[in-house]
């Protein structure tokens, strides 16, 4: 019988769920990293007992473990080399050096401030090669090993992609989201707050803006504006990625031609403004997204924690609610704490701000939190195993 | 022998408990101490300092014999006391947020 990871990152470090192929009984371990925050853990498609995981500090910065069996042990990459004086500025598993000049982007106040980084929100292992990964990180940039995260270096490319002209939000300047083209090695998907969505199809030598339809009103209001979007999450179904589905922070959107055009499709959502979206595994069709009021006020409409399911591709969404606190209920889920696993029926997860991370083996139709106290979680990640 | 106290956070990155030991070699300065304990624990380079500029990472402050030495030059020689094994040299996270 197939088994369940469910690999949780949060502000005081990581925890890893596991249960067998019915989804009830959960085992929970951790935490690992204890203290730390973990934005995100990911395994590899083609190993999955390999798992990379970002741990940062406010203190200390950024440190980038891996384990080799299935998160029971971890390690930094290049913990066993022994530094000397002369390798001071070489790479290491933890530095993430810009290119070149780092040049500056947009400020809060319209100046241009110098690129910083600051810290790893996501990892991205390849499709294909263990020891091949894409980092995205804080100031907007996208990273990638190619020697199991030994060492990372910058795919520029992404930055001269109008980079001068990106902004923070409240959030930082992140790149957030990656998708690779399961059926395509040379196009990847990026995502940035507050730049918007990217695409290459080279590899990721040059990268365009793919923000065609997006409408900003108030934070952007030239509507012909190609960057400056404040995009919080993109999702595709791997059996055809063309399709993009994109939660952005107001509107729920969808394109049919790999962002060269996008639409809008909220439809009847409660509201429009939310962090994660994912696509069912076996229903290209099916998407979830968890509506938060507002900007302003990150937590869910009437206090009623509701994801949204649309079987139609969006416009027509349905509330689900069983299983679900349907009062009282005041916790954000952030932009990279839902994922789906491949079982059949499909299986659902998100963790929340006050530490639930909730499960439903039914496709969405009902809800059981596996665990409830954990800290805020920052990231949620399902393995389905063999 | 130079003493080491590193803050809890860093003590379980570098798993080990209670003080790191180093041989440093003369001069013994802030920068020769750090270059001695990152060639131990290769786990903290970029922890404690910059990889590239060597500059003290914003939130930690070193401190020994009671005196604040963050701002110090890296190459001053540090207290006979922290030289002789004495007093330890201390890696603090400042206190920061609520």
């Amino acid at each position: 019988m197939s088994s369940i990871r469910v690999l949780v990152g949060t502000k005081k470090g990581a925890f890893i769920l596991t249960a067998d192929g019915r989804r009830k009984d959960w085992k929970i371990s951790g935490p690992h990293f204890a203290g730390w925050e973990i934005y995100h853990l990911k395994g590899s498609a083609v190993d999955p007992d390999r798992i990379y995981a970002s741990q940062s500090s406010g203190w200390f910065g950024q440190v980038i473990q891996r384990s080799d069996d299935g998160g029971k042990t971890w390690n930094t990459p290049d913990g066993a080399a022994v530094p000397t004086p002369a390798d001071f500025g070489k790479p290491a598993s933890n530095r993430f050096a810009y290119e070149g000049e780092a040049g500056t982007h947009k400020w809060y106040d319209g100046t241009q401030h110098p690129w910083e980084f600051k810290r790893v929100w996501h990892i991205e292992p390849s499709l294909t090669d263990p020891d091949t990964a894409f980092a995205g990180v804080e100031d907007a940039a996208i990273f990638k090993t190619t020697n199991g995260g030994k060492t990372w270096k910058e795919l520029p490319g992404l930055r001269k992609a109008k980079g001068n002209l990106w902004q923070p939000g409240a959030g930082g300047m992140a790149v957030h989201t990656i998708l690779l083209d399961p059926k395509n090695a040379k196009r990847i998907f990026v995502a940035i707050s507050a730049a918007g969505a990217f695409r290459t199809d080279d590899g990721g030598k040059t990268w365009k803006p793919i923000n065609r339809g997006l409408k900003s009103k108030y934070e952007l209001p030239d509507p012909d504006a190609e960057v400056g979007h404040c995009v919080h999450r993109i999702a595709l179904h791997p059996s055809r990625a063309d399709v993009l589905f994109m939660q952005k922070h107001w509107d729920v959107l969808r394109t049919d031609n790999a962002g060269e055009q996008w639409t809008e499709v909220s439809g009847n959502l409660p509201s429009d403004f939310g962090f994660p979206i994912d696509v069912h595994a076996h229903e290209p069709e099916t998407v979830f997204v968890v509506p938060i009021t507002s900007d302003s006020l990150h937590y869910p409409p009437e206090g009623k924690l509701r994801v949204y399911r649309s079987k139609t591709g969006g416009n027509e969404w349905e509330a689900l609610t069983k299983g679900l606190p349907q009062k009282d209920c005041y916790v954000n889920v952030l932009r990279d704490a839902m994922a789906v696993d491949s079982l059949d029926p499909c299986g659902i997860y998100f963790g929340t701000t006050g530490g639930q991370v909730y499960a439903s083996a039914d496709g969405g139709d009902s809800w059981n939190p596996i665990v409830r106290d954990l800290p805020g979680v920052l990231s949620v990640e399902v393995q389905t195993l063999p | 022998m130079i003493r080491v106290a590193l803050p809890f956070h860093l003590r379980n990155l570098a798993r080990v408990d209670g003080e790191v030991q180093l041989e440093v070699t003369e001069p013994i300065t802030v920068r020769a101490v750090l270059d001695a304990l990152e060639a131990r624990h290769p786990v903290l380079r970029g922890t404690i300092r910059d990889h590239g500029t060597l500059k003290r990472r914003p939130f930690v402050r070193f401190f020994a014999c009671k005196e604040d030495l963050s701002l110090e030059p890296s190459e001053t020689p540090l207290p006979e006391a922290v030289v002789s094994g004495v007093e330890p040299f201390l890696i603090v996270g400042a206190m920061a947020g609520g």
